[in-house]
């Protein structure tokens, strides 16, 4: 019979492995579960997975999808890495989108280079300050910063709604909840004309570039993975932990602030009842399947962004539900966790059924 | 010479052999043939061949590493060997669970033990026991207590209790089961030399009963006081049996290490430069509710000195070192002094910027990160000392070279800096750690436990590193709980008790005993 046998030390090549895969159990099953729907396998496998990137146009929506959950992506896993949870960082997009919104409509039809930088600058302080909630009670009070930060999400989405429908409300917009539409100062530039490819992508790149000079080559860095691993040996070495969950926070915060507003001046365009198709939690897929690493964060949020990609499609050609989108994520992470196991454990062939009791 | 508890006398040293010795039953009670045990990557027991008499306190030796852990478990039925056979009283058995384990009759106590501080004595032996905590069980443990010397009241919360108590609960616990093996694991790593008389009287007193007792210590004098044979084992092999009272000391950690013991030399009277380290009338609240109150510490560390503070665990240590090292900061900063210059609100980093290094008890998680490379392990503490950061970023180059540095001149086994530090041994980790410290060339050197579950070999390579940087005039401070080692290696000894600092005492002039009456509290010793 097979049985788990704890490995002498992790194993690098399954931590590499292991998303690999979850990808392909979760194509196995997706195809299951599309032949269980009576769609034709080989159909639906092309309009989820081929259709969408088989164009330029195609391609440049997955870079547009990709940007915010590499920027939010990168900033959760530093976060993860010190044992931060930020479960939260749909609302603090929300917010950024928000404030960064309000500076943009604020300085409406003012046609000058600082309006863009301005909005910027909003966006981060907002999301800073959605994340410095969790900080603040976790610091001061000890409250788990998973409940705080993910119940902030739902209060920023219904600030959002009370705002569109009332204080931030087009004036010519026949009542309708959406803010005015941002003039050409307040959006960003295009990179690649004919597409919505703007130039939050390129912004998305130098994070990537800056997370991982900030995990490897920093003592920020090296704080926050030693605060996560082994917080004694932290507090043994000066790093004050209390520096460290508030750093951890505001990073998140600040990030997802950012790709909220890359959402609203980026390819919305103005402020609307809702401004993200979940970007905020699955960029937390995004983090631990590209192993909490910004490199495998960018390629984690290519793939997931096809999952968005791929369900629409779908929708439209084999007239799925867009729910599948979300079903294809949830399994994903559900495969990882379970492919994780092989990280420090492996599979032996027992001959007799002998129990097989860990070392104590 | 034997251990022998004798009803008027008490604890006394005999050489006659006790009779029921003498009348030892022919058939050994276990009989453990060629176990092999292999992990991932290592070769545990190496086809060892075991043998347990009635009546008999058989030891067994190893430094750490050497397989003892691995064959104990499989004899109490929590590992399972890949081959190998063992025999109970002459009947072959196949034991797979700690519970047909103690069904055969044998019982063990652990190093660490596995109570509920919140619960009774009597709550926790029931639990333990699978039965009622009703007034039968109660009686019993009174009986079973007052035969073998064991006091022990079964309404105390366990929280109360010192470590020696403590321990008295998992014996107790095993004796209610009337075992005839009884597996001891490093029992007196946590007591005082009078508790150690103590546990010693009842384990002879079993012994005498005919129960078989298996005692696991590294402490080699110990070994030669109580136990009547011994089984050697280096690198998962048994490499021999010996009469430990027919052996010394230093003949039996030769056979443990295969290399006759490097001698450390008795501790000369050193020249003492200025105060470099001092603390005055320090007083601590502890942050968690069992944590131990610090009061009223008064204590001055000189250049070249090597002061020692004896205790048993749990008297305030931990607190202690937390002080000290700036993991726990001081309301008021000039209870504590380094070099004339307040420190009690400075943090670690800081502290250590000062010339203040600290090595803590726990190696793995506390004083070094398991998960990382002895490389980044270096880069922890000595970023900013050795300048291991280039153009504010982190250089591996540098911090490889230090840890290469301390490899070679700590002689510390490993495949190279980038091994996990968790994948080092005990003492060889310890080695690095202390190698890490020593040569950021500290002007204070605070270390706890330095050669806890170290090899010996190890642990004299540390002791003489600690020496020779007392000799470059650094000051240093030792807390340990191993008597033997504070008075080899210190110039001055004091003890914690329950938060309080006693007199301290020029090592040469008190004895063990005294110092022994130091650690339970009797200040005007």
């Amino acid at each position: 019979m097979i049985a788990l046998q704890r490995r002498a030390s992790p194993s690098r090549l399954m931590g590499y492995l292991a998303p690999v895969l979850a990808l392909g159990c979760t194509l196995v099953a997706g195809l299951i579960l599309f032949a269980l729907l009576g769609v034709p396998v080989g159909l639906a496998f092309h309009a989820y997975f081929i259709e969408p990137i088989s164009s330029v146009y195609g391609l440049s929506e997955l870079a547009v999808k990709a940007t915010p959950l590499v920027i939010i992506g990168v900033a959760l896993s530093i976060g993860f890495r010190a044992q931060v949870w930020n479960i939260g960082a749909e609302g603090q997009l929300i917010l950024g989108g928000i404030t960064g919104a309000a500076v943009g409509l604020f300085f409406y039809e003012v046609d000058s280079w600082y309006v863009l930088p301005l909005m910027i600058l909003a966006s981060v302080l907002g999301g800073m300050v959605w994340a410095g909630v969790p900080a603040l009670l976790k610091t001061r009070l000890g409250v788990n910063e998973i409940l705080t930060s993910l119940m902030l999400t739902y209060v920023a989405a219904l600030l959002l709604s009370w705002l569109v429908a009332g204080p931030m409300r087009d004036p010519d917009g026949f009542n309708f909840p959406e803010s005015r539409l941002f003039h050409d100062a307040a959006l960003l530039p295009r990179i690649v004309d004919g597409t919505r490819l703007h130039l939050g992508a390129v912004i998305a790149l130098g994070i990537v570039v800056a997370g991982w000079l900030l995990l490897s080559r920093t003592l920020l860095g090296f704080a926050l993975r030693v605060n996560g691993m082994a917080p004694k040996a932290g507090a043994h070495a000066g790093f004050s932990q209390t520096r460290l969950v508030w750093i951890a926070l505001l990073m998140g915060g600040g990030c997802a602030g950012l790709a909220g507003l890359f959402e609203v001046a980026g390819p919305i365009g103005q402020l609307l009842p809702s401004i993200s198709p979940g970007y905020g939690f699955t960029a937390i897929i995004v983090a631990f399947l590209g192993r909490l690493h910004p490199v495998g964060v960018l390629v984690a949020a290519l793939i997931m962004a096809l999952s968005y990609l791929g369900g629409e499609s779908a929708q439209i050609t084999l007239n799925l539900p867009l729910a599948v989108t979300g079903v294809f994520q949830g399994m994903l992470l559900f495969f990882l966790l379970a492919a994780d196991v092989l990280i420090n454990y492996s599979f032996v062939w027992t001959r007799k059924a002998t129990q097989q009791v860990e070392s104590l | 010479m034997y251990l022998k508890l004798d009803r008027e006398h008490g604890l006394v040293m005999t050489d006659n052999v006790p009779d029921t010795l003498a009348t030892s039953v022919i058939v050994p009670l276990v009989d453990m043939r060629a176990i092999s045990k292999s992990y991932p990557g290592c070769l545990a027991n190496d086809a060892i061949d075991l043998q347990l008499k009635a009546g008999r306190v058989h030891a067994l030796l190893g430094e750490n590493g050497a397989g003892k852990s691995t064959l104990v478990k499989i004899l109490y039925g929590l590992l399972a060997s890949d081959t190998g056979t063992i025999r109970w009283a002459g009947n072959l058995v196949h034991i797979d669970s700690p519970s047909a384990a103690r069904a055969l009759g044998i019982a063990m106590v652990f190093q660490h033990f596995s109570l509920f501080d919140s619960l009774s004595v009597l709550e926790n032996i029931a639990l333990g026991m699978d039965q009622d905590a009703d007034n039968d069980l109660r009686q019993r443990i009174i009986e079973v207590s007052a035969r073998y010397g064991l006091p022990l009241d079964p309404d105390r919360s366990v929280y109360t209790l010192s470590v020696g108590e403590r321990q008295r609960i998992e014996i107790v616990r095993c004796l209610l089961q009337q075992p005839k093996l009884l597996i001891m694991d490093e029992p007196t790593s946590v007591l005082t030399p009078q508790e150690v008389a103590d546990l010693f009287a009842t384990l002879s007193r079993l012994a005498e009963e005919g129960v078989a007792i298996l005692y696991i210590s590294h402490k080699l004098e110990e070994i030669r006081q109580l136990c009547h044979e011994a089984t050697i084992l280096r690198g998962g092999r048994k490499v021999a049996s010996a009469n430990p009272q027919e052996e010394s000391a230093s003949s039996l950690a030769a056979l443990m290490m295969g290399s006759d013991l490097p001698v450390a030399r008795v501790a000369e009277v050193r020249k003492t430069g200025p105060v470099l380290f001092s603390m005055d009338n320090l007083t601590h609240q502890a942050g968690t509710t069992h944590g131990i109150n610090l009061q009223g510490l008064t204590l001055q560390v000189a250049a070249g000195e090597i002061v020692g503070i004896a205790g048993v665990a749990g008297n305030g240590q931990d607190e202690f070192m937390q002080v000290i090292s700036g993991e726990s900061l001081l309301a008021a900063p000039n209870r504590l002094m380094l070099k004339n210059q307040p420190i009690g609100h400075i943090n670690a980093a800081g502290r250590r910027r000062m010339g203040l290094c600290c090595v803590p008890e726990e190696r793995l998680g506390h004083a070094a990160v398991p998960g990382l490379t002895l490389t980044e392990n270096v880069f922890l503490t000595a970023h900013h000392t050795k300048a291991l950061r280039h153009f504010g970023l982190i250089s591996h180059r540098r911090s490889r070279e230090f840890a290469l540095e301390i490899i070679q001149r700590f002689n510390v086994q490993c495949h190279g800096a980038h091994s996990l530090a968790s994948s080092l041994s005990g003492g060889n980790l310890q080695k690095f750690i202390v190698g890490r410290e020593i040569l950021q060339s500290p002007t204070v050197l605070v270390i706890s436990q330095p050669t806890w579950g170290v090899d010996a070999g190890a642990a004299a390579a540390i002791h003489s590193a600690i020496r020779a940087l007392a000799q470059q005039g650094a000051a240093v401070l030792l807390v340990s709980q191993d008597l033997d080692e504070l008075m080899l290696v210190t110039d001055r000894i004091g003890a914690l008790c329950a938060g309080q600092l006693s007199q301290m005492h020029r090592t040469a002039d008190i004895t063990v005993r005294q110092v022994g009456l130091l650690m339970g509290g009797e200040i005007a010793a």
